[in-house]
């Protein structure tokens, strides 16, 4: 059983959650997540590691309330028990000396961004961050990514904290400065944003790579439903991934694999009680 | 009781018949098909076993079931001594006595088969081991093992490890068992449904093994969570049983689809996270015609579990004939009887699809039989100008596995075989010291009672290894 030992909230149904499992802490490398199977029968919920202390055994997940899963995992009190924790799942990010990087996160997206920025930054290139969302409330981390970053740039729908816009705006605009221009860029979060980041960068021939979050059963590579195509090529994130090269992904399928379940799920949203339904943060699309 | 018959009363015993739910209401429930013989109806087939002096059916079993005696006692009403014999040669004889390929192993070879039909002995097995789980207490006897101070890994909790698990603890040695999965039983659990293998059972013989001191950590997987360098650095020896957990693609256009599943997760949604009950979350996808791509039991099995979710036409498309069909004659028979369509000597060429990118048809390809190819089946050929198109809204591919290289890309100094596969001797010992390997991993998909003969075959070594480096 994994106990949970922290659990905070950051952002309206974004939590931390810090867990020990001690085998995982002491595995887990930059870029792994992690598949919670949090009550009997149930689903199986991949999350990425944000962070990992071998020594205390625990380690720490960002994680966004969606569906009735997730909720379920956010909802485990300090002190009560997560019933499976398996992993350290997918491939370890390389890390290289680029020199200029940018990091682009959105939504929680920040959050399987975070431990990616901070390997960079410890690899020796120079960070700058640019966090979206929708309002103000939604922009997680920015102080902790603050601490390795040249600079936080923040953009958000409706203006109401840094610029108004997306983060592609604020990407476009780092690009165009000759002293800024990053050497690479690495973008998580919802996939239409990750697809235009990547759309972005296409034309300059900036290295840009993504981690993508197509839906996983097992984590292993026996079931073959994390499917995903590469340079059309099928791979299967969970053990050829999660990051890929984004000029290289085909994201139309990704979205579309993506919406498998929509109906399934839109009604066990709608069986769950109220107070609950509040609580879910509607995914866009 | 048998003593009195005589040799023309034996020879006049028809076969038994397995009584089972009816098709029609089976189709639709994940209820269990066969509902197991009554002592009567045991005793009675029992006494159609002509003791055989050579005993030709034993030499079918992998793991040497001593067939004629267990069935003796069966014959004389003996339950607890049949149970006694048939526990000591198998460990997991309530699986074994319903999966089984009977026909092709024991029954194959016993005498009685040519005039009025085999002895019923996988039938027999499963009404013994029924009966052992429900009266344990008859069964207690026989110390606890000294223990050895020997400790052993064992990777996968699949019938290989299980079997594996089972004889080593009954010898004395401290067994950890380590899962990949939040639950045991491999294919047992994950990939054979409930209507053939209910998974309670699973739970007692996994429970069994626990009361025999053997431990189990699920949700450690061997090469990702720890490595088997670090599993033999801690353990006297390890055994590797993770199967063949890898899915074989069509590689056709299409197979990216909403509604195209492996085998692999449309079973493993069903049967290991519970898609098939109301009161569990899982979802899964629940086509009103399904199509299911291969001819083995996983096939089998996935069209049976359509038509179980309510698809109104459930096809098994396969690309030779019925005779080469590698599934259990009688999952054939069942499926047919449940209303399952065979379209045979067909070949997928493509799956079809909307402009939301669900599933909407299968093209397909007649076939026929040429020459035999390597594996001795005559190799399907394709008749040209030929295709036709099915109407599908899911499609199962269960073409087949192949070796994961999860574990053994972590272990570099694992000599494996050009396909994957994990290279072992007759012992089952690898080319490691200390490491030995069996089931699936070794052999490619094969069958649960080959995955117990390898896991009892590598417990006599590991246990010859360990006296000899103590
Ligand atoms: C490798 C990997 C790493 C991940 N890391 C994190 C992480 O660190 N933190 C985190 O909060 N989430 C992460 N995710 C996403 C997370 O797994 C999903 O949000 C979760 O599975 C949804 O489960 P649910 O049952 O609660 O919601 P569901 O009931 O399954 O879904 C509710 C709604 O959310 C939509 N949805 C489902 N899955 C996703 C998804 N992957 N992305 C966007 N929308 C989705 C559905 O279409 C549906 O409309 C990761 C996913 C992958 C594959
Ligand atoms: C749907 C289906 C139906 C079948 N029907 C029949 C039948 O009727 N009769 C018959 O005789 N045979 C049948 N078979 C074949 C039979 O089930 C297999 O041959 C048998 O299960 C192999 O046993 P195993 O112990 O080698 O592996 P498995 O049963 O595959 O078990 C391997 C276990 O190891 C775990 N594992 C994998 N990798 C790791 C890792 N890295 N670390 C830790 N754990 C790991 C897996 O999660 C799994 O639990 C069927 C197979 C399928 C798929
Ligand atoms: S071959 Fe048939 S008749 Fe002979 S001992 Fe075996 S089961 Fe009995
Ligand atoms: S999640 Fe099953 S293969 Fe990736």
């Amino acid at each position: 059983m994994f106990e949970v030992l922290q659990n905070d909230t950051l952002a309206p149904n974004v939590h931390r959650l810090v867990i020990r499992a001690p085998r995982i802490a002491k595995a887990r490398k930059s870029g792994q997540f992690v598949i919670i199977h949090p009550e009997k029968g149930g689903e199986r919920i991949p999350l990425t590691i944000a962070d990992a202390d071998p020594q205390a055994g625990t380690i720490t997940l960002f994680v966004q309330a969606v569906g009735p899963s997730t909720l379920k995992i956010v909802g485990t009190p300090v002190g009560d028990s997560l019933q499976d924790i398996a992993g350290p799942l997918g491939k370890e990010t390389e890390i290289e000396r680029w020199g200029k990087v940018a990091c682009v996160g959105g939504g929680v997206g920040t959050a399987v961004l975070y431990p990616l920025a901070k390997a960079l930054a410890d690899a020796g290139n120079e960070v700058t961050t640019i966090i979206g969302g929708r309002a103000k409330p939604f922009i997680i981390l920015a102080d902790a990514l603050a601490e390795f970053s040249r600079e936080v740039l923040i953009t958000t729908e409706d203006g109401s904290l840094g610029k108004q816009g997306f983060v592609t705006n604020a990407l476009q605009e780092l690009i165009d400065d000759p002293e800024l221009c990053p050497q690479a860029i690495f973008a998580v979060g919802p996939v239409p944003m990750m697809r235009a980041v990547c759309e972005l960068t296409r034309p300059y021939g900036i290295k840009t790579i993504v981690s993508l979050n197509p839906i996983m059963i097992d984590g292993t590579g026996m079931c073959g439903g994390c499917r995903v195509k590469i340079d059309n090529e099928t791979k299967f994130a969970c053990v050829d991934g999660p990051e890929f090269d984004g000029h290289q992904v085909d994201f139309a399928l990704l979205m579309d694999r993506l919406t498998m379940y929509r109906e399934q799920e839109a009604k066990l949203v709608g069986e769950l009680p109220p107070e609950l339904q509040k609580k879910i943060i509607k995914v866009k699309k | 009781m048998k003593k009195n018959l005589s040799h023309k009363e034996i020879m006049a015993i028809k076969r038994v018949k397995m009584p089972e739910q009816d098709a029609q209401d089976r189709s639709r429930n994940f209820k269990e098909v066969n509902l197991g013989l009554n002592k009567e109806q045991a005793i009675r087939e029992a006494q159609r076993c002509l003791q055989c002096k050579s005993q030709p059916c034993v030499d079918g079993c992998p793991v040497r079931v001593r067939i004629p005696e267990f069935i003796e006692a069966v014959a004389e009403g003996d339950l607890p001594e049949a149970a006694r014999i048939l526990l000591a040669d198998n460990t997991l004889p309530a699986v074994c006595g319903r999966v089984c390929p009977q026909e092709d192993q024991c029954e194959v070879l016993c005498v009685r088969g040519a005039k009025s039909g085999p002895v019923a002995i996988g039938y027999l097995e499963r009404f013994v081991a029924d009966w052992a789980m429900e009266h344990p207490e008859e069964l207690t006897g026989g110390k606890p093992p000294q223990p050895s101070g020997k400790s052993v890994a064992v990777v996968g909790s699949g019938p290989a490890g299980l079997t594996m698990a089972g004889e080593l603890a009954g010898m004395g040695h401290s067994v950890t068992i380590f899962e990949a999965l939040h639950d045991t039983g491999g294919v047992l659990r994950y990939g054979i449904p409930e209507f053939r293998l209910p998974k309670r059972i699973v739970d007692l013989e996994v429970t069994r093994l626990q009361n025999l001191g053997v431990s189990i950590e699920c949700n450690v997987i061997v090469g990702k969570t720890v490595t088997l360098e670090e599993l033999s650095e801690e353990f006297d020896a390890v055994f590797i049983g993770n199967g063949a957990g890898l899915p074989v693609m069509l590689d056709l256009d299409g197979e990216n689809l909403k509604g195209v599943y492996s085998a692999n997760e449309y079973l493993t949604r069903v049967n290991l996270m519970g898609a098939w009950r109301n009161d569990v979350p899982t979802p899964i996808i629940h086509g009103r015609q399904v199509a299911v791509i291969g001819g083995g039991n996983t096939a089998m099995d996935a069209v049976r579990t359509a038509r179980r979710l309510g698809a109104e036409r459930a096809i098994i498309l396969y690309r030779r004939s019925e005779a080469e069909m590698p599934a259990r004659i009688e999952e054939i028979k069942h499926a047919k009887e449940e209303g399952i369509e065979f379209i045979l000597l067909a070949a997928p060429l493509e799956i079809l699809g909307d402009e939301q990118g669900w599933v909407t048809g299968l093209r397909c390809q007649k076939m026929e039989l040429g020459e035999p190819d390597a594996s001795g089946r005559r190799r399907p050929v394709p008749i040209p100008g030929t295709t036709f198109e099915l109407e599908v809204d899911v499609v199962v591919n269960a073409i087949g596995t192949r070796a994961n290289p999860l574990l053994t890309a972590t272990a570099p100094n694992l000599k494996l075989s050009p396909k994957g596969n994990i290279e072992t001797d007759n012992t089952g010992a690898t080319n490691l010291p200390g490491v030995f390997a069996g089931g699936d991993i070794v052999r490619g998909g094969a069958t649960v009672i080959l995955a117990m003969g390898d896991g009892k075959n590598a417990a006599a070594a590991i246990d010859a290894y360990l006296k000899k480096n103590d």
